[in-house]
Protein backbone atom coordinates (compact mmCIF):
# COMPACT_ATOMS: atom_id res chain seq x y z
CA UNK A 1 0.00 0.00 0.00
CA UNK A 2 2.82 2.38 0.89
CA UNK A 3 4.27 1.94 -2.58
CA UNK A 4 0.97 2.80 -4.25
CA UNK A 5 0.65 6.05 -2.31
CA UNK A 6 4.27 6.87 -3.07
CA UNK A 7 3.65 6.41 -6.77
CA UNK A 8 0.52 8.54 -6.56
CA UNK A 9 2.45 11.31 -4.82
CA UNK A 10 5.07 11.13 -7.51
CA UNK A 11 2.42 11.39 -10.22
CA UNK A 12 0.82 14.45 -8.68
CA UNK A 13 4.20 16.06 -8.07
CA UNK A 14 5.50 15.69 -11.59
CA UNK A 15 2.21 16.34 -13.38
CA UNK A 16 0.95 19.32 -11.41
CA UNK A 17 3.47 20.75 -8.98
CA UNK A 18 6.71 20.43 -10.94
CA UNK A 19 5.19 20.36 -14.37
CA UNK A 20 7.96 20.03 -16.94
CA UNK A 21 6.62 22.71 -19.24
CA UNK A 22 5.08 25.28 -16.94
CA UNK A 23 7.36 25.26 -13.95
CA UNK A 24 10.62 23.74 -15.19
CA UNK A 25 10.54 25.34 -18.65
CA UNK A 26 11.50 22.18 -20.47
CA UNK A 27 10.13 21.09 -23.82
CA UNK A 28 8.83 24.49 -24.80
CA UNK A 29 9.63 24.19 -28.50
CA UNK A 30 7.14 21.37 -29.16
CA UNK A 31 4.76 22.93 -26.63
CA UNK A 32 4.55 26.10 -28.70
CA UNK A 33 5.15 24.45 -32.06
CA UNK A 34 2.91 21.35 -32.12
CA UNK A 35 -0.03 22.76 -30.16
CA UNK A 36 -2.16 24.02 -33.03
CA UNK A 37 -4.32 20.90 -33.38
CA UNK A 38 -5.52 18.42 -30.76
CA UNK A 39 -4.77 15.38 -32.94
CA UNK A 40 -1.15 16.21 -33.50
CA UNK A 41 -0.74 17.32 -29.90
CA UNK A 42 -1.99 13.93 -28.76
CA UNK A 43 0.41 12.09 -31.07
CA UNK A 44 3.33 14.16 -29.92
CA UNK A 45 2.37 13.68 -26.27
CA UNK A 46 2.22 9.90 -26.56
CA UNK A 47 5.59 9.79 -28.33
CA UNK A 48 7.13 11.98 -25.62
CA UNK A 49 5.77 9.84 -22.75
CA UNK A 50 7.16 6.74 -24.40
CA UNK A 51 10.60 8.16 -25.14
CA UNK A 52 10.96 9.90 -21.78
CA UNK A 53 10.27 6.70 -19.85
CA UNK A 54 12.65 4.60 -21.96
CA UNK A 55 15.33 7.29 -22.03
CA UNK A 56 15.18 7.57 -18.23
CA UNK A 57 15.78 3.83 -17.92
CA UNK A 58 18.66 3.68 -20.39
CA UNK A 59 20.48 6.79 -19.23
CA UNK A 60 20.23 5.58 -15.63
CA UNK A 61 21.75 2.22 -16.56
CA UNK A 62 24.51 3.84 -18.61
CA UNK A 63 25.36 6.25 -15.82
CA UNK A 64 25.34 3.52 -13.16
CA UNK A 65 27.16 0.74 -14.98
CA UNK A 66 29.40 2.50 -17.48
CA UNK A 67 30.12 6.09 -16.47
CA UNK A 68 30.48 5.66 -12.70
CA UNK A 69 32.73 2.54 -12.76
CA UNK A 70 34.90 4.16 -15.44
CA UNK A 71 34.92 7.43 -13.50
CA UNK A 72 33.80 9.36 -16.53
CA UNK A 73 30.84 11.34 -15.22
CA UNK A 74 32.16 14.41 -16.97
CA UNK A 75 31.12 12.77 -20.25
CA UNK A 76 27.51 12.67 -19.01
CA UNK A 77 26.15 15.22 -21.46
CA UNK A 78 27.73 13.61 -24.53
CA UNK A 79 26.83 10.09 -23.44
CA UNK A 80 23.21 10.98 -22.69
CA UNK A 81 22.50 12.88 -25.86
CA UNK A 82 23.99 10.08 -27.96
CA UNK A 83 21.95 7.50 -26.05
CA UNK A 84 18.79 9.49 -26.61
CA UNK A 85 19.49 10.04 -30.31
CA UNK A 86 20.24 6.36 -30.84
CA UNK A 87 17.24 5.33 -28.78
CA UNK A 88 14.84 7.52 -30.70
CA UNK A 89 16.18 6.14 -33.97
CA UNK A 90 15.84 2.58 -32.69
CA UNK A 91 12.33 3.10 -31.33
CA UNK A 92 11.33 4.57 -34.66
CA UNK A 93 12.60 1.53 -36.59
CA UNK A 94 11.12 -0.88 -34.06
CA UNK A 95 7.66 0.66 -34.18
CA UNK A 96 7.78 0.85 -37.94
CA UNK A 97 8.41 -2.90 -38.17
CA UNK A 98 6.12 -4.18 -35.42
CA UNK A 99 3.23 -1.72 -35.29
CA UNK A 100 2.77 0.07 -38.60
CA UNK A 101 -0.53 1.59 -37.45
CA UNK A 102 1.10 3.15 -34.40
CA UNK A 103 4.01 4.27 -36.56
CA UNK A 104 1.65 6.14 -38.83
CA UNK A 105 0.31 8.22 -35.96
CA UNK A 106 3.57 8.68 -34.01
CA UNK A 107 6.17 8.44 -36.77
CA UNK A 108 6.46 12.08 -37.75
CA UNK A 109 6.96 13.20 -34.15
CA UNK A 110 9.68 10.75 -33.20
CA UNK A 111 12.65 12.43 -34.93
CA UNK A 112 11.64 15.76 -33.41
CA UNK A 113 11.98 14.32 -29.92
CA UNK A 114 15.77 14.03 -30.04
CA UNK A 115 16.04 17.78 -29.63
CA UNK A 116 13.21 18.02 -27.10
CA UNK A 117 14.97 19.30 -24.04
CA UNK A 118 12.49 17.60 -21.69
CA UNK A 119 14.02 14.22 -22.59
CA UNK A 120 17.63 15.19 -21.89
CA UNK A 121 16.33 17.26 -18.99
CA UNK A 122 14.64 14.34 -17.26
CA UNK A 123 17.77 12.23 -17.67
CA UNK A 124 19.94 14.91 -16.07
CA UNK A 125 17.40 15.55 -13.29
CA UNK A 126 17.14 11.82 -12.45
CA UNK A 127 20.89 11.56 -11.99
CA UNK A 128 21.16 14.92 -10.23
CA UNK A 129 18.53 14.00 -7.68
CA UNK A 130 20.00 10.54 -7.18
CA UNK A 131 16.75 8.70 -7.93
CA UNK A 132 16.63 4.91 -7.97
CA UNK A 133 16.15 2.97 -11.20
CA UNK A 134 12.40 2.52 -10.76
CA UNK A 135 11.88 6.08 -9.55
CA UNK A 136 13.75 7.35 -12.62
CA UNK A 137 11.45 5.49 -14.99
CA UNK A 138 8.37 6.72 -13.13
CA UNK A 139 9.73 10.26 -13.13
CA UNK A 140 10.22 10.06 -16.89
CA UNK A 141 6.79 8.55 -17.44
CA UNK A 142 4.87 11.03 -15.29
CA UNK A 143 6.95 13.91 -16.61
CA UNK A 144 5.78 12.90 -20.07
CA UNK A 145 2.18 12.66 -18.86
CA UNK A 146 2.46 16.17 -17.41
CA UNK A 147 3.81 17.42 -20.72
CA UNK A 148 0.93 15.79 -22.60
CA UNK A 149 -1.71 17.22 -20.27
CA UNK A 150 -0.61 20.83 -20.76
CA UNK A 151 0.04 20.27 -24.47
CA UNK A 152 -3.54 19.03 -24.95
CA UNK A 153 -4.95 21.93 -22.92
CA UNK A 154 -2.97 24.37 -24.99
CA UNK A 155 -4.10 22.76 -28.25
CA UNK A 156 -7.72 22.91 -27.13
CA UNK A 157 -7.44 26.61 -26.36
CA UNK A 158 -5.62 27.40 -29.57
CA UNK A 159 -8.18 25.58 -31.72
CA UNK A 160 -10.85 27.88 -30.33
CA UNK A 161 -8.61 30.89 -30.66
CA UNK A 162 -8.62 30.44 -34.44
CA UNK A 163 -12.05 32.01 -34.53
CA UNK A 164 -11.33 34.79 -32.06
CA UNK A 165 -10.68 38.29 -33.32
CA UNK A 166 -7.26 39.38 -32.23
CA UNK A 167 -5.21 42.49 -32.96
CA UNK A 168 -2.82 41.68 -35.78
CA UNK A 169 0.28 42.08 -33.67
CA UNK A 170 -0.95 39.57 -31.09
CA UNK A 171 -1.68 36.75 -33.52
CA UNK A 172 0.34 33.57 -33.41
CA UNK A 173 3.25 33.35 -31.00
CA UNK A 174 2.51 36.34 -28.71
CA UNK A 175 -0.98 35.18 -27.76
CA UNK A 176 0.24 31.60 -27.35
CA UNK A 177 2.86 32.79 -24.87
CA UNK A 178 0.35 34.84 -22.93
CA UNK A 179 -2.01 31.87 -22.69
CA UNK A 180 0.91 29.79 -21.49
CA UNK A 181 1.52 32.47 -18.88
CA UNK A 182 -2.08 32.26 -17.67
CA UNK A 183 -1.80 28.47 -17.48
CA UNK A 184 1.43 28.76 -15.52
CA UNK A 185 -0.34 31.15 -13.15
CA UNK A 186 -3.08 28.57 -12.63
CA UNK A 187 -0.54 25.79 -12.08
CA UNK A 188 1.25 27.97 -9.56
CA UNK A 189 -1.71 27.26 -7.31
CA UNK A 190 -0.55 23.66 -6.98
CA UNK A 191 2.83 24.68 -5.64
CA UNK A 192 1.43 25.14 -2.13
CA UNK A 193 0.35 21.52 -2.13
CA UNK A 194 2.26 19.64 0.52
CA UNK A 195 2.53 15.91 -0.04
CA UNK A 196 4.52 14.29 2.56
CA UNK B 1 31.41 44.82 -45.60
CA UNK B 2 29.64 41.51 -46.06
CA UNK B 3 31.60 40.03 -43.16
CA UNK B 4 30.29 42.78 -40.94
CA UNK B 5 26.79 41.90 -42.10
CA UNK B 6 27.23 38.28 -40.99
CA UNK B 7 28.02 39.59 -37.55
CA UNK B 8 25.16 42.05 -37.20
CA UNK B 9 22.34 40.07 -38.81
CA UNK B 10 22.06 37.84 -35.76
CA UNK B 11 21.62 40.79 -33.47
CA UNK B 12 18.59 42.46 -35.05
CA UNK B 13 17.42 41.28 -38.44
CA UNK B 14 17.56 37.55 -37.72
CA UNK B 15 17.49 37.69 -33.94
CA UNK B 16 17.28 34.04 -32.86
CA UNK B 17 14.74 34.56 -30.09
CA UNK B 18 12.36 37.21 -31.35
CA UNK B 19 12.50 36.67 -35.11
CA UNK B 20 13.44 33.02 -35.60
CA UNK B 21 11.67 31.91 -32.36
CA UNK B 22 14.36 29.39 -31.44
CA UNK B 23 15.78 28.48 -28.05
CA UNK B 24 12.66 29.20 -26.05
CA UNK B 25 13.51 27.09 -23.00
CA UNK B 26 16.57 29.00 -21.79
CA UNK B 27 14.95 32.29 -22.77
CA UNK B 28 12.15 31.66 -20.33
CA UNK B 29 14.01 29.73 -17.67
CA UNK B 30 17.12 31.74 -16.90
CA UNK B 31 15.79 35.27 -17.33
CA UNK B 32 14.69 35.83 -13.74
CA UNK B 33 17.79 37.99 -13.22
CA UNK B 34 20.10 39.87 -15.55
CA UNK B 35 23.18 38.16 -14.15
CA UNK B 36 21.89 34.70 -15.04
CA UNK B 37 20.76 35.90 -18.46
CA UNK B 38 24.19 37.29 -19.34
CA UNK B 39 25.91 34.16 -18.03
CA UNK B 40 23.67 31.94 -20.13
CA UNK B 41 24.06 34.18 -23.18
CA UNK B 42 27.85 34.15 -22.93
CA UNK B 43 27.99 30.38 -22.47
CA UNK B 44 25.78 29.88 -25.53
CA UNK B 45 27.85 32.35 -27.55
CA UNK B 46 31.00 30.39 -26.73
CA UNK B 47 29.42 27.11 -27.80
CA UNK B 48 27.89 28.65 -30.93
CA UNK B 49 31.14 30.19 -32.09
CA UNK B 50 33.32 27.13 -31.58
CA UNK B 51 30.81 24.62 -32.88
CA UNK B 52 30.31 26.78 -35.98
CA UNK B 53 34.08 26.96 -36.53
CA UNK B 54 34.63 23.24 -36.08
CA UNK B 55 31.64 22.20 -38.17
CA UNK B 56 32.66 24.52 -40.96
CA UNK B 57 36.17 23.00 -40.88
CA UNK B 58 34.77 19.48 -40.95
CA UNK B 59 32.02 20.09 -43.47
CA UNK B 60 33.75 18.19 -46.28
CA UNK B 61 34.64 15.24 -44.07
CA UNK B 62 31.21 14.54 -42.56
CA UNK B 63 28.97 12.40 -44.77
CA UNK B 64 25.63 14.14 -45.14
CA UNK B 65 23.67 11.09 -43.95
CA UNK B 66 25.11 11.13 -40.46
CA UNK B 67 25.62 14.87 -40.20
CA UNK B 68 23.07 15.47 -37.44
CA UNK B 69 24.62 13.00 -34.93
CA UNK B 70 28.06 14.33 -35.87
CA UNK B 71 26.96 17.91 -35.19
CA UNK B 72 25.43 16.89 -31.89
CA UNK B 73 28.70 15.29 -30.76
CA UNK B 74 30.63 18.43 -31.69
CA UNK B 75 28.16 20.64 -29.83
CA UNK B 76 28.04 18.33 -26.80
CA UNK B 77 31.84 18.43 -26.53
CA UNK B 78 31.90 22.20 -26.36
CA UNK B 79 29.01 22.21 -23.90
CA UNK B 80 30.96 19.84 -21.63
CA UNK B 81 33.97 22.16 -21.83
CA UNK B 82 31.97 25.23 -20.84
CA UNK B 83 30.13 23.23 -18.17
CA UNK B 84 33.36 22.23 -16.48
CA UNK B 85 34.95 25.65 -16.93
CA UNK B 86 31.97 27.37 -15.33
CA UNK B 87 31.87 24.89 -12.45
CA UNK B 88 35.51 25.71 -11.76
CA UNK B 89 35.58 29.50 -12.19
CA UNK B 90 32.05 30.76 -11.50
CA UNK B 91 30.54 28.07 -9.24
CA UNK B 92 27.71 30.29 -8.04
CA UNK B 93 26.48 31.11 -11.53
CA UNK B 94 26.94 27.47 -12.50
CA UNK B 95 24.66 26.47 -9.64
CA UNK B 96 22.02 29.05 -10.55
CA UNK B 97 21.86 27.98 -14.18
CA UNK B 98 21.91 24.34 -13.10
CA UNK B 99 20.38 21.93 -15.55
CA UNK B 100 20.24 24.53 -18.32
CA UNK B 101 23.97 24.35 -19.00
CA UNK B 102 23.94 20.72 -20.17
CA UNK B 103 20.73 21.56 -22.00
CA UNK B 104 22.59 24.01 -24.26
CA UNK B 105 23.19 20.84 -26.33
CA UNK B 106 19.55 20.72 -27.35
CA UNK B 107 19.20 24.46 -27.82
CA UNK B 108 17.82 24.59 -31.34
CA UNK B 109 19.71 27.80 -32.15
CA UNK B 110 23.02 25.98 -32.15
CA UNK B 111 22.00 22.98 -34.22
CA UNK B 112 20.01 25.34 -36.42
CA UNK B 113 23.06 27.51 -37.21
CA UNK B 114 25.22 24.45 -37.85
CA UNK B 115 22.68 23.10 -40.31
CA UNK B 116 21.69 26.39 -41.93
CA UNK B 117 25.00 28.24 -42.00
CA UNK B 118 28.21 26.58 -40.84
CA UNK B 119 27.95 23.59 -43.16
CA UNK B 120 27.76 25.86 -46.21
CA UNK B 121 30.16 28.69 -45.41
CA UNK B 122 33.87 29.19 -44.72
CA UNK B 123 35.42 29.26 -41.25
CA UNK B 124 35.71 33.02 -40.96
CA UNK B 125 32.10 33.70 -41.89
CA UNK B 126 30.84 30.87 -39.67
CA UNK B 127 32.72 32.23 -36.68
CA UNK B 128 31.23 35.68 -37.23
CA UNK B 129 27.78 34.19 -37.68
CA UNK B 130 28.20 32.28 -34.42
CA UNK B 131 29.30 35.38 -32.51
CA UNK B 132 26.51 37.49 -33.99
CA UNK B 133 23.80 34.95 -33.24
CA UNK B 134 25.19 34.47 -29.75
CA UNK B 135 25.18 38.19 -29.07
CA UNK B 136 21.65 38.48 -30.44
CA UNK B 137 20.58 35.70 -28.10
CA UNK B 138 22.33 37.38 -25.17
CA UNK B 139 20.67 40.68 -26.05
CA UNK B 140 17.18 39.22 -26.08
CA UNK B 141 17.80 37.29 -22.85
CA UNK B 142 18.99 40.54 -21.27
CA UNK B 143 15.95 42.53 -22.41
CA UNK B 144 13.54 39.95 -20.98
CA UNK B 145 15.50 39.64 -17.74
CA UNK B 146 15.82 43.41 -17.21
CA UNK B 147 12.03 43.75 -17.34
CA UNK B 148 11.49 40.75 -15.08
CA UNK B 149 14.11 41.67 -12.52
CA UNK B 150 12.91 45.26 -12.20
CA UNK B 151 9.23 44.30 -11.92
CA UNK B 152 9.72 41.19 -9.85
CA UNK B 153 12.44 42.20 -7.41
CA UNK B 154 12.80 45.97 -7.85
CA UNK B 155 16.45 45.36 -8.58
CA UNK B 156 18.91 45.38 -11.45
CA UNK B 157 22.06 43.26 -11.16
CA UNK B 158 21.03 42.79 -7.52
CA UNK B 159 21.15 46.54 -6.79
CA UNK B 160 17.91 48.14 -5.60
CA UNK B 161 16.80 50.68 -8.15
CA UNK B 162 13.11 51.12 -7.50
CA UNK B 163 11.79 53.57 -4.88
CA UNK B 164 11.18 52.18 -1.39
CA UNK B 165 7.43 52.26 -1.80
CA UNK B 166 7.57 49.85 -4.75
CA UNK B 167 6.02 46.51 -3.92
CA UNK B 168 7.86 43.82 -5.95
CA UNK B 169 5.58 41.87 -8.25
CA UNK B 170 6.55 38.34 -7.38
CA UNK B 171 4.70 36.80 -10.33
CA UNK B 172 7.11 38.47 -12.76
CA UNK B 173 10.02 36.42 -11.44
CA UNK B 174 8.04 33.20 -11.30
CA UNK B 175 7.05 31.14 -14.35
CA UNK B 176 3.96 33.12 -15.50
CA UNK B 177 5.94 36.36 -15.68
CA UNK B 178 8.38 34.76 -18.10
CA UNK B 179 5.69 33.71 -20.55
CA UNK B 180 3.71 36.93 -20.39
CA UNK B 181 6.76 39.23 -20.65
CA UNK B 182 8.03 37.39 -23.71
CA UNK B 183 4.56 37.36 -25.30
CA UNK B 184 4.10 41.10 -24.87
CA UNK B 185 7.63 41.82 -26.14
CA UNK B 186 6.93 39.77 -29.27
CA UNK B 187 3.68 41.64 -29.84
CA UNK B 188 5.59 44.92 -29.48
CA UNK B 189 8.16 43.80 -32.05
CA UNK B 190 5.34 42.84 -34.43
CA UNK B 191 3.87 46.33 -34.07
CA UNK B 192 7.24 47.97 -34.80
CA UNK B 193 7.75 45.72 -37.83
CA UNK B 194 4.30 46.58 -39.23
CA UNK B 195 4.92 50.30 -38.73
CA UNK B 196 8.21 50.06 -40.62
CA UNK B 197 6.54 48.20 -43.46
CA UNK B 198 3.85 50.86 -43.75
CA UNK B 199 6.47 53.61 -43.76
CA UNK B 200 8.38 51.90 -46.56
CA UNK B 201 5.28 51.70 -48.70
Amino acid sequence: MAIVTKILFMAVTSIFINNFVLSRFLGLCPYLGVSKKIDSAFGMGMAVIFVMAIASAFTWLINQYILIPANMQYLQTIAFILTIAALVQFVEMFIQKTAPALYKSLGVYLPLITTNCAVLGVAVINIGEGLSFLASILNGFFGGVGFTVVLLMMAGIRERLEKAELPKSMQGMPIALIIAGCMALAFLGFSGLNLG
Amino acid sequence: MSAFKELTKGIFKENPTFVLVLGMCPTLAVTSSLKNAIGMGMASTFVLMFSNILISLLKDLIPSKIRIPAYIVVIASFVSIIDMAMAAYVPELHKNLGIFIPLIVVNCIILGRAEAFACKNNVFKSALDGIGMGLGFTLSLSVVSIIREILGAGQLLEIDIMPQAYEPMLAAILAPGAFITLGLLMALINIIKDKKKVEKE
